[in-house]
């Protein structure tokens, strides 16, 4: 009987969770949340973008608080996302305005304001480093130089749709739908497409737009316009005055990438031009993988492809967000022994046992 | 950090009653809600947690079982984390509570009118089995369209003698729904039926709440050379109490090896033998 006694259930959970909370604390080598923000910035982006909660502050001591796992991390800071009245929308803000550390294209060689390559890990040798000469201080600051305004960079798309080889859509100007309060119905909006995207885990958004891209769905290379990582403006707009007031600045990965496509309509001479369509990402914080793989299905749920996994919206938004998956599979360590017993009674009926 | 009355802020909770209102009025409908991220586990109670959260008011008396059992580790935490952030009393007597939030199980003692029973659910579409794709199974529920329900239960007879269905057997609401009624045993489904109190469904990962109101026709699908069946404990005896006719756990003597049966229901097997002239 053991583990669902008649009494003695509290006893045990509150010994368990003693348990744990006396392991977390490694005598004589405590961290402070302090450390952990100034130190562990791609974990705090990544579980900053899964909880679509941005605190830097908050994600550093979920950090701490669960031991550096992700999911735990994620979690915690969902749960508290749930205390929060939501209180304003931003007002729109356009992503032209980024003030922009890291800019790259893909496409093309140069690009008006040039390639920015910033602060990233592409080019660094994977070797541990156990004298620490590459993560230790150095003194003096990279010395950056630029002629441009970093406030206000080109589009590389901008130069696409000179050539007439990009069509911009006409702007939707509806109220986006949150999902954080109201719950996607299907067949999803973009508007709800991009939520759920941009707060999957990063694993599951990854794997599934390399699946779409590898061989089930679009099946092809998309090009990458553009990956930009910065410093956003946002702004609210509380009395709805027309004059917003500044609440400070995000940091944004944002992905535009480039899909050979058959134009929708056929020309006049009844032949199917080619163009290019677009697949969009959007991450919290610098999450450059999961904002390539979130364009890529953006496009694969925007245009959909046969029977592909990738192209069917339940599918991909129903499985991506990292509390409900793995919130569900763990929920199979739970008690479920009244349903096996149902179970057992529907097995043995079958063996014509004792069931009947 | 400072918490808010049972723990979702006040706006959270007000969407949740809404949508459970609307579930009252179209009993066995599900009725999709912005379900919020707790501190307990998408598939651990979410769904039950954020309608009892909603609904839990100061002079709400609180019982929480999970198997049946008031002691039973997720149990122990869901009502842990509700007194936490309210103070509410609680009971293991079901009599006594007002609010009853339950995993897997609908109490033997039969619902008052004074109660509310919150059910937790993981997969609230019946249909699911036989459709995965969420906006068809709508469709169906729209056109009441069940055929696939039925010819799942007529396969499951053809291929193994018998209806094979064991927990979360499909009902009928109100002559109209087809619902999951949460994976209860076979054995709580005519619990369901023509109620005193009233019974809340909540699935927080796939974000619906249905409700099945007080006096409500339930029925079990079944056909007329295949009715219904029950789990069986006909010829089984609470070795703890001497009950008979409740739903059973089935246990196995350390010593002797040998399997032998207990009230699932403990805190009615306690009331039971605390009883004045109890069979044991």
């Amino acid at each position: 009987m053991g583990y669902v006694a008649v009494k003695g259930g509290t006893k045990a959970i509150q010994a368990s969770v003693r348990m744990y909370k006396d392991k977390q604390h490694a005598k004589g080598f405590e961290i402070e949340v302090a450390h952990i923000k100034a130190n562990m910035n791609q974990l705090i982006n990544q579980i900053m973008s899964e909880a679509s909660l941005y605190d830097r502050d908050l994600a550093a001591l979920s950090i701490l608080q669960a031991e550096g796992n992700m999911e735990e991390a994620v979690f915690l800071l969902r749960a508290h996302r749930s205390t929060l009245p939501r209180l304003y929308y931003s007002t729109v803000t356009n992503t032209r305005d980024m003030f922009v550390e890291r800019r790259v294209s893909a496409s093309f060689k140069d690009i008006p304001g040039g390639q920015i390559l910033g602060a990233s890990p592409d080019f660094t040798h994977r070797l541990l480093d156990d004298d620490q000469s590459f993560t230790g201080m150095h003194d003096e600051a990279v010395e950056a130089s630029y002629t441009y305004s970093l406030d206000a960079l080109p589009k590389v798309i901008d130069y696409l749709e000179q050539e007439g080889l990009f069509t911009k859509k006409p702007e939707d100007d509806n109220e986006p739908d949150d999902i954080t309060k109201q719950t996607i119905e299907f067949p999803s909006s973009r508007s709800e497409r991009l939520q759920s995207l941009t707060r999957g885990q990063t694993g599951a958004v990854t794997s599934l737009g390399y699946a779409e891209i590898r061989g089930y769905g679009y099946s092809s290379h998309p090009n990458i316009g553009e990956v930009r990582v910065g410093q956003q403006p946002m702004h609210i707009d509380p009395y709805d005055t027309g004059d917003a007031y500044y609440i400070g600045d995000i940091e944004l990965t944002e992905v535009e990438a480039f899909m050979p496509a058959d134009e929708d309509e056929m020309d006049d001479t009844g032949s199917t031009e080619k163009t290019f369509k677009i697949g969009y990402g959007l991450t919290f914080g610098q999450n450059e993988t999961k904002a390539i793989a979130m364009s890529v299905l953006d496009y694969s749920l925007e245009h959909p492809v046969g029977n592909a996994a990738t192209s069917d919206d339940e599918f991909v938004l129903l499985h991506i967000d990292s509390v409900e998956s793995t919130g569900f599979i763990s929920h199979l360590k739970l008690p479920h022994y009244v349903t096996f017993q149902s179970v057992l009674d529907r097995v043995r009926q079958t063996k014509g046992g004792d069931g009947q | 950090m400072r918490q808010n009355y049972a723990f979702l802020d006040e706006n959270s909770k007000k969407e949740i009653r809404r949508k459970t209102l609307k579930a009252i009025s179209i009993p066995g409908y599900q009725v999709p809600f912005a379900s919020r991220e707790l501190p307990i586990a998408r598939g651990w109670g979410t769904g039950g947690l954020q309608l009892t959260l909603s609904l839990i008011g100061q002079a709400d008396i609180l019982k929480v079982i999970d198997q049946g059992s008031d002691e039973s580790v997720n149990a122990v935490n869901i009502r842990r984390l509700i007194q936490d952030t309210t103070g509410v009393t609680d009971t293991i007597h079901t009599d006594e509570a007002t609010l009853i939030q339950s995993r897997h199980r609908i109490p033997e003692v039969p619902l008052k009118p004074y109660q509310i029973l919150v059910l937790q659910v993981p997969l609230p579409e019946p249909l699911r089995p036989v459709e995965p794709s969420e906006r068809i199974t709508k469709q169906l529920h729209a056109d009441k369209e069940y055929s696939g329900a039925w010819l799942r239960l007529f396969e499951q007879i053809m291929r193994y003698g018998s209806i094979t269905d064991d927990a979360d057997y499909p009902v009928l609401v109100g002559g109209r729904y087809v619902m999951a009624p949460s994976p209860i045993p076979r054995f709580d489904n005519p619990k369901l039926e023509g109620n005193d109190g009233l019974i809340l469904l909540g699935a927080g990962r796939e974000k619906k709440i249905y409700a099945v109101p007080p006096y409500t026709t339930v029925t079990s699908l079944a056909f007329l050379d295949h009715p219904f069946e029950v789990e069986s404990f006909d010829d089984v005896t609470c070795r703890e109490s001497g009950l008979t006719g409740v739903y059973m756990d089935e246990l196995i003597d350390e010593t002797t090896g040998e399997t032998y049966y207990m009230t699932n229901d403990t805190s009615y097997m306690i009331e039971e033998m605390n009883k004045e002239g109890s069979v044991k």
